[in-house]
């Protein structure tokens, strides 16, 4: 009661107050736990389980007690793979940094090999992820003691392991369901994405060996944020020279792409629901066949359709528009940037365009005809009703889409990646001319170990798409709340 | 006069009316075309058994749109075929993907569904919490994950392994449904419109959250369950990167179709020579998800507009 109340009265309070107030609240709530609770509870915050087991609940206080046995002797044993320690090791090498190897180790007496550097920052995260859930288990423990506590205090029985278990279907379903989620989630998304962040703090790369002890990775700082600027080192210099224009062609690319799928689907989904067309499902089919086919058959089979050698090139030489077979995609060094980048647009609405047709479909068929009737008494004309019911409709109802779209086009990769590969290239970069970010990323890292430039690259492309969500997102639901059309 | 003017207009309106319908057919044909040729040409060139001078098959692209000596022999070659060394197992790699994808279909499936009920019927302390936490992440592009994905794999013997290099496809299939609880916003809106004064009365009658999610919501989610499972399912079908960083290049009995094929045209072992082949498999992989994509194209419809209506 008080708490909801010290809530209801901090929500007009900016966020950092907040979160203050709510800390400290937790902080009185700990130490009266702590206070007013039974020998077990007490006991608990030493002993995992310990409540539990005063508490008669054995299974409990058991699993507690194995889970804080386990952790220390993983912290105090330190397991390794690889030559590459977890434990107190791994954050003893997360703080130094990789190893040139060559020394002698005390114990065996044989010489060391080189660090393996990516192991070496991952099991130090590792880690310091399971020091986190060790904390997490801990307050678990405890607070699990003291509602037993209070159970035993209001005359009730401590609950068995069985009600526990039955808790989780009821009361504590979303636990059950989202416990899955959240530890794949931890494991494979989050600790992955942490790990490249720290990465663009590092020295590591395998690539830029003018620089002394790069290929050990060693905390550099914000150094390659400032020699994004600067254009100090390999890294540096690839970064200054390719990343505005990069940049602006991701943008422009992003604006291009979206805004044409999204109106040409538009107009061919009021193409093909026009009153009285014949053979509306057999139009729709042929436009769906490129959503249905997957993306990199699709995308290569129109990249070879205008190859050099292919049927586009040669129809257009026999027609005598052109003399020598022109590049499309900028797959050779000397084509024509501004050409690849129409085209990849061009492509793209091929690709996109029924995606937006189909759904504009299904919001057109939706559209509450009592608008349309009403329009009608008030003798509006079929063009008026389109241009003021219509349109707006479907606008207003796909705008959530058209930022996620947007979104999703700055992010996306096949389109570029298998039609031009990122060309037509700048000789001594790895950024091409119709490269955007992540297709640089990708380069970058997965076939080049440039992993600190990389994550440089990924860094800026999250403050990007974090900074626009955030904008239009605000927005959006201020427009939401209008109630325009509900 | 008065009684005439109305009926020419009513004429007038009419044949304009055929007129534009007209103009529809027209465009909508040039447009279909266009979105049809370079399929019908992939499609084609799988039937091509052009010879050259001395006889043997041409495999590279060629400037004839339509095949000069149609014939069944790419097909036949899919599966006694060896690309520079690397000995060619198509039909491997077809049940490599199919194991690969129905695994994480089912994986993928029910970690989105579980999560969207939680976060649209349920109320608890961290859901805002939750739903920013996934928003957040997902704005990170995911190929930064991904090195390090790997390395995770790898240190986990999931993935490198050279002792026994088939777990690649059991670290393929958890990296591909790892991430899947987090893109529950489809099935989320879908979930949303659901009235919760069924669930509210089912609560009243003494249900248990589980019971209402497995008995009520489900029976009634029909169409998302099978957008989800289509999306996940496909999802396999359609990726090589992921795929070609996990099972890596030298690792090829274990490849998916998608890096097959994109290897035999890209790649160190790939060769222009090989299109007509790389045509033929794209056919063998392109009709059966083709076919069922359009088999459940009304799920998929209803996905879609749930998805961008809801946000």
């Amino acid at each position: 009661m008080a708490k909801a109340k010290q809530i209801g009265a901090n929500k007009k309070r900016n966020w950092f107050l907040r979160t203050w107030d709510n800390f400290v609240f937790k902080l009185e709530e700990f130490g009266k736990r702590f206070v007013d609770g039974s020998i077990g509870t007490k006991l608990s915050h030493f002993v995992f389980g310990a409540g539990n087991f005063y508490h008669k609940q054995y299974i409990k206080g058991a699993l507690f007690l194995l889970l804080q046995v386990g952790i220390i002797l993983f912290m105090v044993l330190c397991p390794s793979v690889n030559g590459e320690y977890y434990g107190y090791k791994a954050l003893v090498n997360l703080a130094l940094g990789g190893s040139k190897g060559g020394e002698f180790d005390k114990e065996t007496g044989e010489q060391l090999p080189p660090s393996d550097d990516k192991l070496r920052l991952l099991f130090g995260l590792v880690t310091i992820a399971v020091i986190v859930i060790f904390f997490i288990i801990w307050l678990a423990n405890i607070k699990s003691s003291y509602k037993a506590d209070l159970d035993v205090k209001q005359g009730k029985k401590p609950t068995t392991f069985i009600e526990d278990l039955k808790e989780l279907l009821d009361t504590r379903f979303h636990l059950l369901m989202l416990t899955p989620t959240l530890v794949a989630a931890l494991v494979f998304t989050l600790l992955p994405t942490i790990f490249m962040i720290c990465m663009a703090f590092t020295t590591y790369n395998d690539f830029d060996m003018t620089a002394e002890n790069t290929t050990l990775f060693y905390w550099n700082g914000v150094n390659n944020f400032v020699y994004m600027f600067t254009g100090q080192s390999q890294l540096g210099k690839e970064i200054s020279a390719r990343f505005f224009p990069v940049l602006g062609w991701t943008f422009l690319w992003a604006i291009f792409a979206t805004f044409t799928c999204y109106f040409g689907g538009i107009i061919l989904a009021i193409l093909i629901n026009k009153k009285g067309l014949m053979g509306k499902k057999i139009f729709r089919t042929a436009f769906v066949l490129t959503i249905a086919i997957p993306q990199f058959i699709s995308l290569l089979a129109v990249r070879n359709l205008f190859s050099s050698y292919g049927p586009v090139n040669t129809l257009l030489q026999n027609m005598g528009l052109i003399s020598e077979p022109i590049g499309f995609f900028g797959l050779n060094d000397n084509d024509n940037e501004i050409l690849a980048k129409v085209m990849v647009i061009v492509i793209n609405m091929w690709l996109g365009i029924p995606y937006t047709m189909l759904m504009t479909s299904g919001i057109l068929m939706n559209i509450p005809t009592d608008l349309y009737e009403a329009g009608q008494i008030d003798g509006a004309s079929k063009t008026k009703m389109f241009w003021k019911i219509t349109l707006p409709y479907v606008i207003f109802v796909t705008t959530p889409y058209l930022i996620g779209s947007f979104i999703g086009n700055i992010n996306s990769f096949n389109t570029i990646f298998l039609l031009t590969g990122g060309g037509p290239t700048y000789s001594g970069y790895k950024a091409g001319g119709t490269d955007l970010l992540v297709t640089w990323l990708y380069k970058l890292t997965i076939e080049n170990g440039e992993y600190n430039t990389g994550a440089v690259i990924g860094i800026m492309t999250f403050i990007i798409t974090a900074t626009i969500t955030l904008i239009t997102y605000t927005r959006s639901k201020a427009y939401n709340e209008e109630d325009t059309f509900q | 006069m008065s009684t005439t003017a109305p009926k020419k207009k009513y004429r007038s309106q009419k044949a304009a009316k055929r007129a534009s319908l007209a103009a529809s057919y027209v465009v909508l044909t040039i447009l279909s075309l266009i979105w049809i040729i370079p399929i019908l040409w992939i499609v084609l060139t799988a039937f091509r058994n052009d010879l050259n001078e001395s006889g043997e098959i041409i495999g590279t692209v060629t400037s004839n749109f339509f095949p000069n000596r149609p014939g069944f022999q790419n097909f036949a070659d899919l599966f006694t075929f060896k690309m520079n060394g690397v000995e060619f197992v198509f039909l491997r790699w077809m049940g490599n993907t199919l194991l690969v994808s129905v695994v994480c279909c089912i994986l993928s499936t029910f970690l989105i569904l579980s999560v969207a009920y939680c976060i649209s019927k349920l109320r608890f302390k961290m859901r805002k919490g939750f739903m920013k936490f996934s928003m957040i992440l997902g704005l990170f592009p995911g190929f930064m994950s991904m090195i390090a994905i790997y390395y995770l794999l790898k240190s986990i013997g999931l993935s490198g392994n050279p002792d026994n290099p088939a777990l690649s496809l059991v670290g393929l299939m958890i990296a591909y449904s790892a991430g899947a609880g987090m893109g529950f916003q489809v099935a989320k809106g879908f979930f949303d419109v659901i009235p919760n004064s069924l669930v509210e009365s089912a609560k009243l009658d003494g249900c248990t959250n589980f019971k209402i999610f497995w008995k009520i919501i489900l029976p009634l989610s029909k169409p998302i369950i099978i957008y989800t499972a289509l999306m996940a399912f496909t999802g396999p079908w359609m990726d090589f990167i992921f795929a070609k960083v996990i099972i890596g290049s030298t690792n090829t009995a274990y490849w998916t179709v998608s890096v097959g094929l994109y290897s035999m045209l890209y790649s160190d072992k790939g060769n222009p020579d090989y299109f007509t082949k790389f045509a033929a498999g794209c056919v063998m992989v392109g009709i059966p998800i083709t076919a069922l994509f359009m088999f459940l194209q009304r799920y998929y419809v209803e996905g879609v507009t749930a998805g961008a209506v809801k946000g």
